[in-house]
């Protein structure tokens, strides 16, 4: 009990005093996640509304992907990301391996799949009778896809969340392709990993705390996206 | 159709943000002549000496130092790929084998500390001050007394099998041996958890004995110095694609700085004030036989 009282304490202290180190990997913790989330919608989405909703030879397989991905473990991700980015790898040129860009990519991998998967079971679950009435209603292409979509909400903020979920908490991969550089790569959970290694537990503790409180903020935010009630409800 | 030009879109956009983002990362493909790349243990980074050292001479020298700090054979991988440009390991047979292949050049000598073998206070195995580490490990193995190991590769490790080796011991992974395959910190907590011996150099036991129960059994042996050398990369020994990215002279001015006066003066105080005795001896321009003496 002395320990997690030591780290809460701990915790309580860094915040009151803006310790800048800390606040320098609170930071990088939400540039890097967050950027990885956006790329995976951007990408998870329309691809899951593809597989959702288009119909051609070899969806199932590419779903069956998708769904594998979603189990995808990050420390894999980790290793053939670095492989291709090490100064010996296909794409040692671009000089990222060991930044923030890096982790960037490696972490939009690791969320891509769920961000698809997700997407896709929340658009396929539609009533087929919605596409219909929409388009007895004299929906367009473009109408069509933006009301369900919009139909689909609930779904599709859980697919975000899953997936900066997903990012925010990883470690294998932020490790291999960033390095843990103090003030470059370094991050709330290799931040962790390291004042475990080193015996601080309770700078560890609080660490974990601070990633906590971060990872629900943005959650509850996106929560409350997700669950507020339309106008025509 | 719609679908395919919001998948066709979200590519494009996509693709923009990779290119920029590697753009933003590094100049393209000439990286900045001002990183260092750093392989070192993570032992050597748990102890702090680098948090102390390292904004020192970035300001002296203008460049920026990235440590990465892996296991020892991961650290000596990379400066066998060209992947590193400047080592800091203490694995001392192993990198003769980098300086013999001409891989490892302006090979130095920083500083030492010592591995001691610690357990719990009740020493059920009864070593106690024993003379040799050697013959503590055989008292360990005949009473079945627990007993962990790193069982990762690194310096710490490989220190531990040659000590098995002298003591004429096999030892066998089981309930009285057992492998974390993880750094000294984690080792040293296992050890605690599960109350069995284990080998740790002298710098992780100091930082983690706040933690511990655990007491320090057989220390002083010549044996069990851990000597830490530093050395550059040889760009040479590479395909001209890696040896572009490497920054020998970056290397060259570490290495120069690790040795120097000053940064000797840092090493022998470091830990001083927090644990009432230095964690490092500085031995730079030595002759490592004289080491221990």
């Amino acid at each position: 009990m002395e320990l997690i009282w030591d780290g809460l304490v701990k915790a309580f202290e860094i915040l009151i005093n803006l310790d800048p180190e800390v606040i320098e990997v609170c930071w990088l913790t939400l540039k890097v996640s967050g950027t990885a989330t956006l790329i995976s919608v951007l990408i998870g989405v329309p691809l899951g509304c593809l597989l959702a909703l288009g119909r051609f030879p070899g969806r199932t397989f590419l779903v069956s992907l998708a769904n594998f991905g979603m189990g995808l473990p990050p420390v894999v991700v980790g290793l053939w990301v670095s492989i291709f980015l090490w100064r010996s790898g296909p794409f040692g040129n671009l000089g990222i391996i060991y930044t923030p860009a890096a982790m960037i990519i490696a972490q939009a991998i690791i969320a891509s799949p769920l961000v698809v998967s997700f997407t896709l079971a929340a658009v396929q679950q539609i009533s087929p009778r919605l596409r219909l009435h929409l388009l007895a209603l004299g929906a367009n292409r473009r109408q069509l896809l933006w009301s369900l979509i919009k139909e689909a909400r609930l779904g599709l903020l859980a697919a975000v969340m899953a997936g900066f979920g997903g990012v925010i908490s990883e470690v294998g991969a932020s490790q291999m392709v960033g390095g843990n550089i103090k003030g470059e790569t370094r991050v709330l959970t290799t931040a962790t990993v390291m004042e475990v290694s080193k015996g601080n537990f309770d700078i560890a503790i609080a660490l974990s705390v601070i990633l906590l409180i971060l990872a629900y903020g943005i959650t509850a935010l996106l929560t409350s996206l997700q669950q507020r009630r339309s106008n025509y409800e | 159709m719609v679908f395919r030009k919001t998948k066709y879109l979200s590519l494009a956009i996509l693709v923009v943000f990779l290119f920029s983002l590697a753009g933003c990362a590094s100049g393209g493909d000439v990286e900045k002549k001002t990183d260092i790349i750093l392989a070192t243990t993570t032992s050597t980074q748990d102890s702090g000496l680098l948090d102390e050292l390292l904004p020192v001479f970035e300001e002296q020298s203008g460049y920026k130092v990235k440590t990465i700090a892996v296991g020892t054979g991961a650290a000596l991988t990379m400066g066998e790929k060209g992947e590193a440009d400047v080592l800091l390991v203490h694995a001392p047979a192993d990198e003769k084998k980098l300086v013999d292949a001409g891989i490892g050049i302006n090979y130095q000598l920083v500083m030492h500390n010592d591995f001691v073998i610690i357990g719990p206070a009740n020493d059920p195995a009864g070593i106690k001050g024993t003379a040799t580490a050697a013959e503590a490990l055989k008292k360990i193995a005949e009473t079945g007394s627990l007993f962990v190991s790193r069982g990762d590769d690194s310096g710490t490790h490989k220190m531990e099998k040659k000590l098995w080796t002298a003591a004429g011991v096999t030892p066998e992974v089981g309930s009285s041996y057992q492998e974390t395959g993880q750094g000294m910190g984690q080792t040293l907590t296992v050890a605690e958890q599960n109350k069995g011996y284990t080998l740790t150099d002298r710098a992780t036991y100091l930082a983690q004995k706040k933690n511990l129960t655990l007491e320090i059994m057989v220390e002083g042996e010549k044996s069990l110095l851990n000597i830490y050398h530093v050395m550059q990369v040889n760009p040479e020994k590479f395909s001209e694609d890696i040896a572009t990215k490497m920054n020998p002279e970056g290397a060259k001015a570490f290495v120069e700085f690790m040795v120097d006066d000053e940064t000797q003066e840092i090493i022998s105080q470091f830990g001083v004030d927090k644990y009432g005795e230095p964690l490092f001896y500085a031995d730079a321009g030595k002759n490592e036989a004289d080491l221990g003496k």
